[in-house]
């Protein structure tokens, strides 16, 4: 995305729609929605040539707040819309806004696909490891063995991360922020627009109705000792103090935490954040407590021509109008009577 | 060119014949449908009208020699008025014995068979299931054999370009059509130009095609004849004045689309996921793009129709296709099209189900699918070309409504019609009138739900336009605000409001007229879709014959023409032939009280005309 503009004086305000928001009090989107307005109002692209998708779901009612061009569609389906709406009319921002059900589960299959494509569009995958418009369903992120009204005795499937998912199907931009996290979000979301392609961006989101506190380790107040913030070309560091990095274990093709208080351990064996770096990046998003902290920030950016790009390339923007079609419906063989 | 053979035998008395009908049979792998389609168009040089009837099986290659991997292409070319791909073959060409023991009961009696005994072979034989050689026992006393060793004598012809045997063995079906077109003065130089195209990476290929088909045709003016292969002439079709081209269903709709489009001044979103017998449309269209056509592959026939949808939401027109299980899997975004009232065009060519069915056999089975196969009150237009050439004009039509009424429209073709060529009187598309999309661009009191007093249509707006920013959706939209509304008032309103503007559609469409006959009779005779040419000819002949029967055909499916109930009451009796259990049928009988009956076929294959004309008969005796 890369719809910039010179009208420098955009607000927050400018991104609010009249619409009264409908989620619970206290829901994590309530975050979400103020970093994503920052964010915008940052980008700097005027509202009409911004559009937000969605599907289904308690994320999926996003657009209706956003004043800007909104199109809240069907259950799973959003990237699907999201990439006829950018090959129609290419000249817009469009985001894509939905839940892990709604994106995992029902439309993983154009989640995959949007990806793979690499499509100018950025996904915002709310991650609340739940369905919450529905009332409380595990979903396919939830943990294994999560109580759930449809798994009274613990759900048995192994779920899949979003990030890591997003990096498996092949996804050129994948970054994870979390809904309080002000700071690192519209950081984030501003990236994911700068990146030609299809950009990733997970978002912990916490629901208190119905899954609350499920990130309390990575998320809330207290939690700076597990949450990793990845930089381009800066060692992987983290903790209060700072005293602890990232290094690899050559045995084990592995992450592990050291403290660089410990003798032999110097700031020369932390790894280095390397964007480009697709195993690293792989590495990073499916590490988490206990094994490790949360990573946030661009986790991967290696960017390449969108899908979109290379279509209007070979499109040639329709050279021919209604005069040549008397030529096209005569091409071949044709005889007078 | 030089070299080609004369095409007419000058010392041979050639039977004059107003029409013929062509049968050509073989392997899924001998070339058929590219032998009937050369054939038809050196037919179509030659002045006849014509229709054809590809015929083919599920399986791309299925083992050699079997049944069920018979592929057959016909073709009904003549003099007069050419309606239908015919009901019988006077021909019939087997290029093995399956292809024998699959057309044979067609065939009519006294009919000629021209067959390749070098496939004759007894492992042949048996696979086919005969116990004995069918040219060798009296099994076929009643038909004209003629037994030629093709897959010998192509051999010899093709030696001295130097291919091997295999790629020899294949020139086989152009070493027939070579024969048959001797047989019936077509010129085969266009064919021989058409190879020297087709093959012109690989030469010594094109040179062996065209030897096999120069040898196939001198093989009939040469003493190796057979004294029995019957030579015909049949003389041009009385055309209207014009230029014509021979014409598919599938190229006329890719046409009448991008017509369309460009006569909206829109930009042609195609998406669509691989489906027989849809995908040819996806593969005509993928190369118009510099028609302002851009097309789409998408991931699943959902996301197909997503996407076209996203693409009007975008401002572009959207199109999608598929055939009946992928409309299935479409209907829950049409009916979010329907909600948020945006144009959108889903092409359906229909196939025999239900499920996956016969995918390469026609059928008129989804009319209820299309009607009424969504959740909710969901109506929105169905529009069905009667022919392949008809696809042009319904194309264009069909842009129109869908932008003018703000609507998805659903056009129903059918493998028959998608496949058939037929010759079409090229129109001048510099004279068709434009019908520009209008977008709202004006903020001034802007209400996405505002709706024009003359069609009820909702105002377009394309994303990118400033001052009118706003928010569309499945959840129910309040009367012209389009804010998310629950009140039970307001959802009477909206659903009321999408039913009337789909049914005043009717007053703006042209009346329906009878096709052929008078206003009042004893029997109407009413169809649509690809079953045109069949119920037309049997009329016709009913008609000579002194009955006072009307044949009456349905383009506009759903709203139904607005005279249509008038035109029916001018009618004793009404028949609906439909190539399903009765779909149509119930809709008139629903809609009119009317006391319709049907006459059914689900066979995977057209109405013969003499079934229809049968059927008639039997309506008037009761």
């Amino acid at each position: 995305m890369n719809n910039q503009t010179s009208k420098a004086e955009l607000t927050i305000q400018d991104f609010t729609s009249d619409q009264e928001i409908r989620w619970c009090p206290g829901c994590g989107d309530y975050a979400i929605v103020k970093g994503v307005r920052k964010a915008l109002a940052e980008i700097g692209t005027p509202p009409e040539k911004v559009v937000f998708v969605s599907g289904i779901g308690c994320a999926a009612r996003f657009p209706y707040y956003m004043e800007t061009y909104g199109f809240h569609t069907i259950h799973g389906r959003a990237p699907s819309f999201a990439t006829g709406i950018k090959l129609a009319n290419p000249d817009l921002d469009v985001w894509v806004v939905g839940g892990d059900g709604d994106m995992l589960s029902i439309g993983g299959n154009h989640t995959f696909h949007v990806m793979r494509r690499n499509v100018d569009v950025n996904i915002l995958l709310f991650n609340n490891e739940i369905y919450g418009l529905t009332k409380g369903q595990y979903s396919p992120t939830s943990k294994i063995g999560t109580r759930s009204p449809s798994t009274p005795d613990g759900s048995l499937d192994y779920p899949v991360d979003p990030a890591l998912f997003a990096l498996g199907v092949g996804g050129k931009f994948v970054a994870r922020a979390y809904d309080i996290g002000q700071k690192i979000l519209p950081e984030v979301l501003k990236r994911a627009h700068s990146n030609n392609g299809a950009s990733f961006v997970e978002i912990l989101q916490n629901c208190h109705v119905y899954n609350d506190g499920v990130f309390e380790q990575v998320r809330d107040k207290g939690s700076i000792e597990n949450q990793l913030f990845c930089e381009q070309g800066k060692p992987l560091i983290f903790g209060k103090d700072r005293d602890k990095g990232i290094r690899l274990n050559r045995e084990k093709l592995s992450l592990e935490v050291v403290s660089l208080q410990d003798p032999g351990v110097t700031e020369a064996d932390i790894l280095i954040h390397e964007e480009t770096n697709n195993i690293l990046a792989k590495l990073l998003a499916e590490m988490r407590p206990p094994n490790g902290p949360m990573a946030f920030g661009v986790l991967y950016a290696d960017p390449v021509q969108s899908y979109d790009s290379a279509v209007q390339e070979k499109v040639g923007h329709g050279t021919k109008g209604i005069c040549d079609l008397n030529s096209l419906i005569r091409k071949g063989h044709t005889w007078s009577v | 060119m030089s070299g080609h053979p004369s095409p007419i035998a000058p010392n041979k008395d050639r039977e004059n014949l107003e029409s013929v009908v062509v049968r050509f049979a073989g392997d899924s792998g001998d070339g058929i449908q590219l032998t009937g389609g050369r054939f038809t168009d050196e037919t179509a040089l030659a002045g006849n009208d014509l229709v054809t009837f590809p015929d083919f099986p599920a399986e791309i290659r299925a083992p050699i020699g079997t049944t069920y991997g018979v592929s057959a292409f016909q073709i009904q070319f003549g003099s007069d008025s050419i309606q239908t791909a015919g009901d019988a073959p006077d021909v019939l060409v087997c290029m093995n014995p399956a292809a024998l023991k699959v057309n044979i009961a067609d065939l009519k009696i006294g009919g000629v068979i021209i067959s390749d005994v070098g496939t004759f072979t007894d492992k042949n034989i048996e696979k086919a299931g005969y116990k004995n050689n069918p040219l060798e026992d009296a099994s076929l006393k009643d038909y004209r054999t003629i037994n030629i060793d093709i897959s010998k004598l192509t051999l010899e012809s093709v030696k001295e370009t130097g291919v091997n045997k295999r790629d020899g063995q294949r020139c086989k079906n152009m070493w027939t059509l070579g024969l048959v077109s001797w047989m019936y003065e077509r010129d085969i130089i266009r064919t021989v130009n058409w190879l020297e195209v087709k093959f012109n990476k690989q030469s010594d290929i094109a040179a062996a095609n065209i030897a096999a088909l120069k040898a196939g045709h001198a093989f009939g003016e040469t003493a190796e004849l057979p004294s029995s292969l019957p030579v015909f002439a049949v003389s041009p079709a009385k055309f209207p004045k014009g230029e014509y081209r021979t014409v598919t269903g599938t190229s006329a709709l890719a046409w009448g689309l991008t017509a369309g489009c460009n006569l909206a001044e829109l930009k042609l979103f195609f998406a669509s996921y691989p489906i027989t017998p849809a995908s040819p449309l996806l593969h005509t269209l993928a190369s118009l793009k510099e028609y302002n056509v851009t097309t789409f592959q998408a991931e699943d026939e959902i996301a197909a129709a997503c996407a076209a949808i996203g693409a009007s939401y975008g401002g572009a027109l959207g199109v999608t296709s598929s055939s009946g299980p992928g409309i299935a899997l479409k209907t829950e975004a049409i009916g979010l099209a329907i909600a948020a009232e945006l144009p959108l065009l889903v092409v359906n060519a229909q196939r025999a189900g239900p499920s996956t069915g016969m995918p390469t056999k026609t059928e008129q089975s989804d009319l209820y699918l299309a009607v009424y196969g969504r959740n909710a009150d969901s109506p929105m237009v169905v529009l069905a070309p009667r022919s392949s050439s008809d696809c042009f004009d319904v194309g264009m039509q069909a842009v129109q409504i869908a932008t003018k009424f703000m609507t998805p429209v659903m056009i129903l073709t059918d493998t028959f019609l998608v496949n058939a060529a037929e010759p079409w009187l090229l129109p001048d598309v510099d004279k068709i009138e434009a019908f520009p999309a209008q977008f709202r661009t004006d903020p001034n009191n802007f209400m996405p739900f505002a709706r024009d007093e003359e069609t009820g249509a909702r105002p377009w707006v394309r994303p990118g336009t400033p001052g009118l920013t706003h928010r569309l959706g499945g959840l129910e939209r309040g009367a012209n605000t389009g804010n998310v509304s629950n009140d039970p008032d307001n959802h009477q309103k909206m659903t009321l409001a999408r039913r009337n503007k789909i049914l005043g559609i009717a007053d703006k469409i042209p009346l329906q007229e009878i096709d052929l006959g008078d206003s009042e009779g004893d029997l109407a005779v009413v169809g649509w879709g690809s079953t045109y040419g069949s119920i037309n000819q049997a009329v016709l002949s009913i008609r000579e014959q002194g009955y006072k029967v009307s044949h009456i055909h349905v383009r506009n499916i759903w709203p139904l023409p607005s005279n249509l109930k008038d035109l029916l009451s001018g009618f004793k009796k009404i028949l609906v032939p439909e190539l399903n259990t009765g779909q149509l049928l119930t809709i008139i009988r629903a809609e009119y009280l009317a006391n319709a009956r049907g006459l059914n076929k689900v066979a995977g294959k057209p109405f013969r005309i003499s079934e229809v004309e049968h059927a008639i008969k039997q309506c008037l005796d009761k």
